[in-house]
C-alpha cells in the first residue's frame, strides 16, 4: 500500500529543492566549463554572498534591491580578484593543486565571513510570503518556487549565452583548447576572469535564496557538499546537466529521507546522493550530459 | 638531515639509494636519537610533551597520505574516515575482546587498509577530480555508517572509551609514557616509508605517479599497485586513528571528520609532496599552527581587542591562516617546506664560499 499523498509531497519538495541545488551547481559548472578549474569552495561562495546581502539588509538597513546589487557587485569583484591572485598562477599545474587551492580558499572564507560580520545566524528577509501555497495535493513554499524559477531562468540565460553570444562562443573556444583560442586572438585570461565573475553572480543569487531559506551563518556553506553529486550526475561541463543532476539529487534525497529515515534515525539526506554518485562514477563518470573525454586509467 | 654534505662521490646505484648517503649521516641520526630519546622527554614539561605527542601522531598520518598523494599521485579526501575505521576497530577489539593494544593497533590498521582499498577501487577507472570526489563520498558514507550502526559506534554519542595501553604489564598513563610509545611508532613509520620507497613497490608507485601509461608499458600492474598504495596509506591512517584514540582515551567519530582529511592534505602540501622529511615538517607545522596562534593572540591580541573578542576570533583566525597558507604554498612554493629546507642546505653546502 503506497501512501500517494506522501509520495507526491516528497516528489514536489524534491523537485523544488533540486532546482535550488542546480542554482549552486551552475556556478561550479560555469567555472569548470570555461577554465577546467574545480571549485571546492562553491558552498563558501554562496555563504559569503549571503553574508554580504544579509549584512547590507540588516546592519545598514539598505532596501532589498540595493542590498542585492551590493551582493552582486561584491561577488563579481571577488570573482575577478580571486582569479587574478589565486587561480591564474595555478594554470597548467596538476589538478590536485587547484583542488587544494580552492579547499584552502574555502577555509579562508569560512573564517573570514564570521570574523568580518559576526558568527550569529542572520535572517535574510525577502518580500515574499512565508506561508506555503496549497495547490491541490501540492505544498509549495514560495521561496523554493522562487529558487526553482531562478534556476530555470539562469539555465535559459546561460544556454543562450554559450550558444549565441560572441563572448559565450569565445568562452567555449577557450574551454576547448586554450592555445588555439589564443592563436585566433581570444584573450584567454579575460575569459577566465569573466567565468569566475559569472560564478560570482550565480553564487550571489544562490546566497540570497538559500540564505532566506536557512538563515545566514557558517553552516550555509554546507550546501556546497551537495554540489558534487549534482555535477557528477549531470556532467561536469553541462548546464542542462546541472539542472537534471539537481533534480535527481533533490528527488533521491527526499524520497530516501522519507522512506528510510524512520528506520535508521535520520541523516539519509546527506548520504543517499553520495551513494548515487558513487554508482554513477563507476558506470558513467562523465555524467548524463557531460563530454565523454574523461581520461581512463 | 642537518649535517653539511661534502665529498659526495657515488659510483653505484646502491650507494645512491642508501639510507645513509654519507658516513656522517649516521652521526646525525645518532644525534637525533639522543635528542628525541633523552633530551626532549627529560627536559620538557608534561604539557609540551602532550603537544609533541600530537605532532607524532600527525606525522604518521601525514607519511601515510604522502605515500598515496605524493608518491603514487592519487588523491584522497577520505583519510579522516580511514582513521576513524582504525579507531573504532581498535576500540571495539579493546572493549569486546579485551585484547592487548598491539593486537588492537594491528587490527585497526589492517581494517583501515581493507576499507581504504575498497574506497580506492574507483581509482582504477578515474583519476584527478573524479577520484577526489569519490574519496570524499567515501568519507561521508563511512562517517554516516559509523554514526548510525550502533554495533560499531557503541550507541550513545558514538564514542567508546578505551583502556590505557600496557607494555609488559606497565601501564602507559602519563604523556611521558605515551611519548615513548609514539616515538617508537613514528620511528617505525619513518624507516618503513623510507625503505618502502627504496623498494620495488616504491619505485612502481613513483612510476605510476610520473606517467601511468608508461608505467603500465614497462610491466607495472597498475591495478595492483594503486590498490596497494591505497591499502598501505590507509594502514598508516588506521594506525594514526588507533594511536589518537589511545592518546585521547576515547574513540569518537567527531575527531575524524572531513576537516581532518583536509588538514592532513594541507600537511603534505605545506611540508612537501613526495618527501618523508616534508611530511614531518608539514605535520609539525599544521599541528603547531593553531597552538601558536592561540599563544600569540593571548599575548598580543589584548592590545587591540577586548578579551572576549580575542577568544571569539581565534578559531576564525586559525581557519583563515590555515587556508591562506595552503594557497600561499601552492602558488609560491609548490614543493613546500622541504624545498625551503633544501635551499638552506644548498646555500650552506659551499658556505662561506660564494659559488
Amino acid at each position: 500500500m503506497v501512501d500517494w499523498q506522501f509520495l507526491v509531497l516528497l516528489l514536489t519538495n524534491g523537485v523544488l529543492i533540486g532546482l535550488m541545488y542546480s542554482l549552486i551547481a551552475l556556478g561550479f559548472v560555469l567555472v569548470y566549463k570555461a577554465t577546467d578549474a574545480i571549485n571546492f569552495a562553491q558552498g563558501e561562495f554562496v555563504m559569503i554572498a549571503g553574508f554580504m546581502v544579509a549584512v547590507a539588509l540588516g546592519a545598514y538597513g539598505a532596501p532589498l534591491p540595493v542590498a542585492a546589487a551590493a551582493g552582486l557587485a561584491g561577488m563579481i569583484a571577488f570573482g575577478f580578484g580571486l582569479e587574478r591572485v589565486v587561480l591564474r598562477p595555478l594554470i597548467g599545474r596538476p589538478v590536485v593543486a587547484v583542488i587544494m587551492a580552492t579547499i584552502g580558499l574555502a577555509a579562508v572564507l569560512r573564517g573570514l565571513g564570521p570574523l568580518l560580520w559576526g558568527a550569529e545566524t542572520k535572517p535574510l528577509p525577502l518580500p515574499i510570503p512565508d506561508e506555503p501555497i496549497m495547490w491541490g495535493p501540492l505544498f509549495l513554499p514560495p521561496i523554493q518556487l522562487l529558487g526553482g524559477a531562478l534556476s530555470v531562468v539562469f539555465l535559459g540565460v546561460f544556454g543562450w549565452f554559450f550558444l549565441k553570444s560572441r563572448q559565450g562562443v569565445a568562452m567555449r573556444a577557450v574551454a576547448d583548447s586554450q592555445q588555439v583560442a589564443m592563436a585566433v586572438g581570444i584573450n584567454v585570461e579575460r575569459y577566465f576572469a569573466l567565468a569566475w565573475a559569472m560564478t560570482g553572480v550565480v553564487s550571489a543569487l544562490g546566497g540570497v535564496v538559500w540564505g532566506n531559506l536557512l538563515g545566514v551563518d557558517v553552516h550555509l556553506a554546507l550546501v556546497g557538499f551537495k554540489v558534487f553529486p549534482v555535477v557528477i550526475l549531470g556532467g561536469l561541463d553541462s548546464i542542462p546537466g546541472a539542472i537534471v543532476g539537481g533534480l535527481l539529487v533533490g528527488l533521491v534525497e527526499n524520497v530516501a529521507a522519507g522512506y528510510i529515515d524512520p528506520y535508521v534515525g535520520g541523516g539519509t539526506k546527506d548520504f543517499a546522493p553520495y551513494v548515487l554518485m558513487i554508482v554513477a562514477l563507476m558506470i558513467r563518470p562523465y555524467g548524463i550530459f557531460g563530454k565523454k573525454i574523461i581520461e581512463r586509467v | 638531515m642537518i649535517h653539511r654534505e661534502c665529498g659526495v662521490l657515488k659510483t653505484s646505484y646502491a650507494a645512491d639509494m642508501a639510507l645513509y648517503p654519507l658516513p656522517i649521516a649516521r652521526w646525525t641520526v645518532a644525534g637525533l636519537a639522543v635528542l628525541f630519546f633523552l633530551v626532549i622527554p627529560l627536559s620538557l614539561h608534561e604539557y609540551y610533551l602532550s603537544i609533541v605527542n600530537l605532532v607524532s601522531i600527525a606525522v604518521i598520518g601525514a607519511l601515510g597520505l604522502n605515500i598515496l598523494v605524493g608518491y603514487t599521485g592519487q588523491i584522497s579526501i577520505g583519510h579522516g574516515a580511514f582513521m576513524s575505521v582504525g579507531a573504532y576497530t581498535a576500540a571495539n577489539f579493546a572493549v569486546r575482546l579485551d585484547s592487548p593494544w598491539p593486537v588492537n593497533l594491528l587490527a585497526g590498521g589492517l581494517m583501515a587498509a581493507l576499507i581504504g582499498a575498497i574506497v580506492g577501487i574507483p581509482s582504477l577507472r578515474i583519476k584527478g577530480l573524479y577520484l577526489a570526489i569519490a574519496t570524499l563520498a567515501g568519507q561521508l558514507i563511512i562517517e554516516w555508517i559509523i554514526n548510525h550502526v550502533t554495533f560499531i559506534s557503541g550507541g550513545v554519542q558514538a564514542s567508546i572509551e578505551v583502556p590505557r595501553p600496557q607494555v609488559f604489564g606497565y601501564v602507559v598513563a602519563s604523556q611521558r609514557d605515551m611519548y615513548f610509545l609514539l616515538l617508537a611508532a613514528v620511528g617505525l613509520a619513518v624507516v618503513g616509508t623510507l625503505n618502502l620507497m627504496r623498494s620495488r613497490v616504491g619505485r612502481a608507485f613513483i612510476a605510476i605517479r610520473d606517467h601511468d601509461i608508461a608505467a603500465e608499458l614497462i610491466g607495472i600492474d597498475i591495478f595492483r599497485y594503486k590498490l596497494l598504495a591505497f591499502a598501505i596509506s590507509s594502514f598508516y591512517a588506521g594506525v594514526t586513528g588507533v594511536l589518537y584514540t589511545y592518546y585521547l582515551g576515547i574513540a569518537n567519530y567527531e575527531q575524524f571528520q572531513v576537516t581532518v582529511s583536509i588538514e592532513y592534505l594541507a600537511m603534505i602540501i605545506i611540508g612537501g609532496l613526495g618527501s618523508v622529511l616534508g611530511s614531518i615538517f608539514g605535520a609539525a607545522f599544521v599541528t603547531l599552527l593553531p597552538i601558536l596562534i592561540r599563544y600569540a593572540m593571548e599575548a598580543f591580541g589584548g592590545l587591540f581587542f577586548s578579551q572576549q573578542t580575542v577568544l571569539n576570533i581565534i578559531p576564525n583566525l586559525r581557519l583563515i591562516l590555515f587556508g591562506a597558507l595552503i594557497i600561499l604554498f601552492l602558488v609560491v612554493e609548490p614543493e613546500g617546506l622541504n624545498r625551503l629546507w633544501r635551499n638552506i642546505r644548498n646555500y650552506f653546502r659551499v658556505w662561506p664560499f660564494a659559488y
